[in-house]
C-alpha cells in the first residue's frame, strides 16, 4: 500500500488501520495527533480507522510551550 | 447596557466602525470577563490586546518572576520589571494603557479548585501556559464548567491554534485532539528555543478569536490551525469529537 505521511511516499506491508501504522513509526504513547486527508482521526477510532491507497497522513505534534 | 462614555466612543471608535463589532459589539467587550492563563511569551500580547480592545474585566494568572531571557519575546515585561511576579508585570502596562478597564493579578499556579472557581466566573478563558498538564487541567475546568477555551501553544519556529466550546455540541475539547500521556514536556522554549515575534503571531490569534467570542461574532470550533514560520504558512485541519473522550463525551449538550 502507498501513502503519504508527512508528505512522503512510503509503501508499507501489513498496515492496514491507523493503528497499525503507530505501531510501525512508534508513535503509541506520544503526544501527537493524526491527520487523514484533513481531518484528524479521534484516538479511540485508531483501532477500525482503515487505511488506503493515495491516503495522506500528517502527524501533528502537539506543541506545549507559550 | 451602559451607554458608552464619549472617551470610550473616541478609544474604541474603530472598533465601532466595524459593522461586525459596532457600539452592541464593545459594550458587549466592555462587560465581559477574561481569565489569562499564563503572563509569557503568548500572554504578553493577549494581555496587552485584550486590555486596549476593551475587554471589562481580565484576571491574569501566572506564579513565575520575569528573568532577563523573558525579554527577547514576552513583550507585556521591561527591564524594570525583572524579578517581579509576571502576572503583576503584565497588568501594569495592561492599566498604563487602559486604565478603564479592571485587571486582577493572581500571583499563583491556578490548580485544582482554585483554578475550576476561577475558569467558571469567567466568559472565556485564554491558555498560554508553557506545559501539557497545566493545559490539560484548563481544559479539564473549561469542559466542566462550560466556558469556550482559545488555546495557543508555539516553541521553535512552530505554532498551534484552536478554540474549543464545548456548550455546542459539535466541539471538540482539548483532550480530543491531543492525549495526556507523553513526555512531560516535549518542547518549553528554555530546552528548544522560540523565535520572538512567534508568541506574537499566536498570542495575536487567540486575542482575536477571544475578541469574536464575547463580541458575538461566529468562531470557527473544531478545527486546529498550524503555522510554520519557517515556510511562512498557516494550515488548518478538522478536528471532530471523540466519541469516547473521557473529559467531554459525557457532557449533557454534547451527546449528539
Amino acid at each position: 500500500m502507498k501513502i503519504r505521511v508527512n508528505g512522503e511516499e512510503q509503501v508499507l506491508d501489513g498496515v492496514a488501520t491507523l493503528a497499525d501504522l503507530i505501531a510501525v513509526l512508534e508513535l503509541a504513547g506520544k503526544r501527537v495527533a493524526i491527520e487523514k486527508n484533513g481531518e484528524i482521526v479521534p484516538r479511540s477510532r485508531h483501532g477500525e480507522e482503515r487505511l488506503s491507497d493515495g491516503d495522506e497522513l500528517e502527524i501533528v505534534v502537539a506543541v506545549g510551550g507559550g | 447596557m451602559t451607554e458608552l462614555s464619549d472617551q470610550a466612543l473616541l478609544r474604541y471608535s474603530r472598533h465601532i466602525l466595524l459593522p461586525e463589532l459596532d457600539i452592541a459589539g464593545q459594550q458587549a467587550l466592555l462587560g465581559a470577563r477574561a481569565l489569562i492563563v499564563g503572563a509569557g511569551g503568548l500572554g504578553s500580547p493577549v494581555a496587552l490586546y485584550l486590555a486596549s480592545a476593551g475587554v471589562g474585566q481580565l484576571t491574569i494568572a501566572d506564579d513565575d518572576v520575569v528573568e532577563l531571557t523573558n525579554l527577547q519575546r514576552q513583550i507585556a515585561h521591561d527591564k524594570a520589571s525583572l524579578g517581579r511576579n509576571k502576572a503583576e508585570s503584565a497588568a501594569a502596562r495592561m492599566l498604563a494603557m487602559n486604565p478603564e478597564v479592571a485587571v486582577r493579578v493572581i500571583g499563583e499556579r491556578l490548580a485544582g479548585q482554585s483554578l475550576a472557581d476561577e475558569v467558571a466566573r469567567h466568559d472565556v478563558v485564554l491558555d498560554c501556559s508553557d506545559n501539557f498538564a497545566t493545559r490539560h487541567a484548563v481544559n479539564r475546568a473549561c469542559v466542566a464548567a462550560g466556558v469556550p477555551l482559545v488555546s495557543g501553544a508555539a516553541v521553535r519556529f512552530d505554532g498551534q491554534l484552536a478554540v474549543f466550546d464545548t456548550r455546542q455540541p459539535a466541539s471538540p475539547c482539548y483532550h480530543c485532539l491531543f492525549p495526556e500521556e507523553g513526555e512531560a514536556n516535549d518542547g518549553p522554549c528554555a530546552t528548544f528555543g522560540v523565535l520572538a515575534p512567534l508568541v506574537g503571531v499566536i498570542g495575536s490569534l487567540q486575542a482575536v478569536e477571544a475578541i469574536k467570542l464575547l463580541a458575538g461574532i461566529p468562531v470557527a470550533l473544531g478545527r486546529l490551525t498550524l503555522y510554520d514560520a519557517l515556510e511562512s504558512s498557516f494550515r488548518s485541519m478538522k478536528v471532530p469529537r471523540d466519541p469516547a473522550c473521557p473529559v467531554c463525551s459525557g457532557r449533557s449538550s454534547g451527546s449528539e
